[in-house]
């Protein structure tokens, strides 16, 4: 039985969602094969391979750099029977989702999406899967022989210790068809830890009293080496970009750490952070409703606090 | 320009979730059901442009009778028309199947849905119905202008967005910021009551995820508060208990 990772980079760079993918993989046992769409930067493939990848399929297409779904999903298909692969594994994200929609009707494959644990196969082949927005769990069985698993985040560590892969060309021959879709142009934010993928996130709310005091957000996630994000009513009045906005309208993260600076804790904006291993709570009033879901607390003016907190952090760094 | 909107009926987003007969069952005590949020947004959207365009605007829900409400209300915001496939919606290919059935008897020259659903999070629905039918399908999409025979969108993408081209018909899961959610007003309302609910009958299709049992995540611990003027003492938390620095 073999296993296909789709793998997503960004410029170049292997996501570490998609390396946990591969772990993933590796722990179903079996051959594990990585695709890899476009541009990808030569030492990357070591990595992959330390996380558990045996081989990697290169389809080096550069038309493929840009995420266009229909051509990724046309290209993972070829991957997929090349490798003779009955499971395809990838990480969620806005790319790999629409993707992986698509091959599921490709493949004739069944999907499982938010997978939040490895398989039991003692009696059917079933997996844990996040629902309602992070609230529950669904033990969820899959029944189909081809079967397509979208991991969430932080389901598991990723592997370092793998062998070196070998690396295989692919020619997919996309035509034009397979690309449905033009690409006009794309804005992105330079050199940021992006959210999703961060392991500490940093994020504030209304209590910040609008844009110009940012700097304290930023100064305290810098720090931390942190990613910013934002609550929704930031969002909406435009202080901050809308891809920062965090919770069940917005971007749901998994850090290892996510510190709450000004934000109540609507439970709007919790269902996008309790999938978070340690929640600090940075807020002026003792009732807030964000404290109940924190790991740490601080009753205080954020003013006052971030400051000095952004000081104790350099000091021990 | 004929337009579908795909809705899902769907716990309000403040709904305490429960489950009932030894965790295989979602409890519906006391939970108000609404229209997904994303699925509101495509909706708003579709409004807009049906009044621009002029064409017909059609909701659908796979669901059983209960979602009707649910339905009606998406009239009073604003659609012409409703269809109800009778099922219940088990897993993302019988509900992508149904859509795509009925999607091609419409033929509508634009289908909206939502990014996600709030109750399975898959954000798969789209897609799937995309490649049954052979279009593009475009999602998380935050913007949605239609010019002529295609439409000009941007996408969220991680840490920013895209900007696309997309000839029509194609399939869209919407997200804010593409329109404000629209409230019914009384006269939606009353009109949404003469505005034809059509029933239709479940085609065959393969279910291939089943839920076995459901679980809630374990409950939190109580919080530790550490003094406002002794934030060393978080730090140390978070280095030698959190281990997280
Ligand atoms: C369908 C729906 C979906 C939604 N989706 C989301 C979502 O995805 N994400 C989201 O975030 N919201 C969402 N919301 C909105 C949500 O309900 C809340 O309104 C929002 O999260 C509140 O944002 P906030 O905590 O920044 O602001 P507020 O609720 O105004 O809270 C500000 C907090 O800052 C504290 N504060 C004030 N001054 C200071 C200071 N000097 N120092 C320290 N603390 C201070 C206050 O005590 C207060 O707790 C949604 C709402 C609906 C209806
Ligand atoms: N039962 C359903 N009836 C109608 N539309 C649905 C249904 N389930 C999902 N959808 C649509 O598909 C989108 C994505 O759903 P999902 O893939 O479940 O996250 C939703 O936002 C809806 O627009």
């Amino acid at each position: 039985m073999g296993t296909l990772v789709y793998i997503e980079h960004d410029g170049g760079v292997v996501k570490k969602s998609s390396l946990e993918a591969v772990s993933y993989a590796q722990e179903l046992g079996g051959e594990v094969t990585a695709v890899a769409l476009g541009s990808i930067q030569e030492d990357e493939w070591q990595k992959v391979g330390a996380a558990g990848a045996a081989k990697i399929l290169h389809v080096r297409d550069e038309r493929l750099d840009a995420g266009n779904i229909q051509a990724h999903s046309a290209a993972v298909a070829k991957a997929f029977e090349k490798a003779g692969a009955e499971t395809l594994i990838l990480a969620k994200s806005s790319l790999g989702d629409a993707v992986a929609a698509r091959l599921a009707i490709k493949l004739d494959a069944g999907l499982v999406s938010n997978v939040v644990s490895l398989p039991s196969t003692d009696n059917g082949f079933v997996v844990k899967r996040s629902i309602f927005t992070g609230k529950a769990f669904a033990e969820t069985t899959l029944s189909t022989e081809r079967k397509i698993l979208a991991i969430k985040k932080n389901t598991l560590e990723i592997k370092t210790d793998g062998p070196e892969p070998t690396v295989e060309a692919l020619e997919v021959g996309l035509a034009d068809e397979d690309f449905t879709y033009q690409i006009t142009g794309t804005e992105k934010a330079e050199g940021d830890v992006l959210l999703p993928e961060a392991d500490i996130v940093v994020s504030g709310g209304r209590g910040l009293k609008g844009p110009e005091n940012w700097g304290l957000i930023e100064d305290l996630a810098k720090a931390l080496g942190a990613a910013t994000g934002c609550s929704k009513p930031v969002s909406d009045m435009e202080w901050r970009p809308h891809h920062e906005h965090v919770g069940q309208t917005g971007v749901k993260v998994a850090p290892t750490l996510y510190v709450a600076v000004g934000i109540s804790g609507a439970i709007q904006h919790l269902a996008g952070v309790n999938s978070s291993k340690y929640i600090v709570v940075i807020n002026k009033d003792s009732e807030a409703p964000f404290f109940k879901a924190a790991d740490y607390g601080i009753v205080g003016d954020a003013f006052e606090v971030v400051p000095k907190l952004t000081e104790a952090i350099k000091a021990i760094k | 320009m004929n337009i579908l909107v795909c809705i899902t009926h769907v716990p309000d987003t403040t709904s305490r979730i429960q489950f009932t007969e030894n965790n295989t069952k979602f409890d519906k005590t006391g939970v108000q059901f609404i229209i997904g949020p994303y699925d509101d947004y495509a909706l708003a959207r579709a409004v807009e442009l049906r009044d621009q365009t002029g064409g017909k605007l059609t909701v659908l829900n796979v669901g059983e009778a209960e979602t009707e409400p649910t339905l009606r209300k998406a009239l009073a915001i604003g659609a012409d028309e409703a269809i109800r496939v009778n099922a219940e919606p088990v897993d993302s290919y019988f509900v992508a199947k149904q859509i795509a059935h009925y999607a091609k008897e419409g033929d509508y020259n634009l289908i909206l849905m939502g990014r996600e659903s709030i109750d399975f999070n898959g954000g798969m629905v789209h897609g799937m119905v995309g490649e049954l039918l052979g279009m593009p399908s475009v999602s998380p999409v935050m913007k949605l202008d239609v010019d002529g025979d295609k439409a000009k969108l941007s996408r969220e993408i991680e840490g920013g967005k895209e900007y696309l081209e997309v000839p029509l018909p194609f399939i869209a899961g919407c997200q804010e910021p593409i329109a404000e959610w629209k409230i019914p007003n009384m006269r939606g309302i009353m009109s949404a009551r003469t505005k034809p609910l059509k029933v239709v009958d479940a085609v065959d299709a393969k279910k291939s995820a089943e839920v076995k049992a459901y679980a809630l995540p374990p409950a939190k611990g109580e919080v530790k508060l550490v003094d406002k003027d002794n934030v060393e003492e978080l730090v140390k938390l978070l280095k030698n208990e959190a281990k997280v620095l």
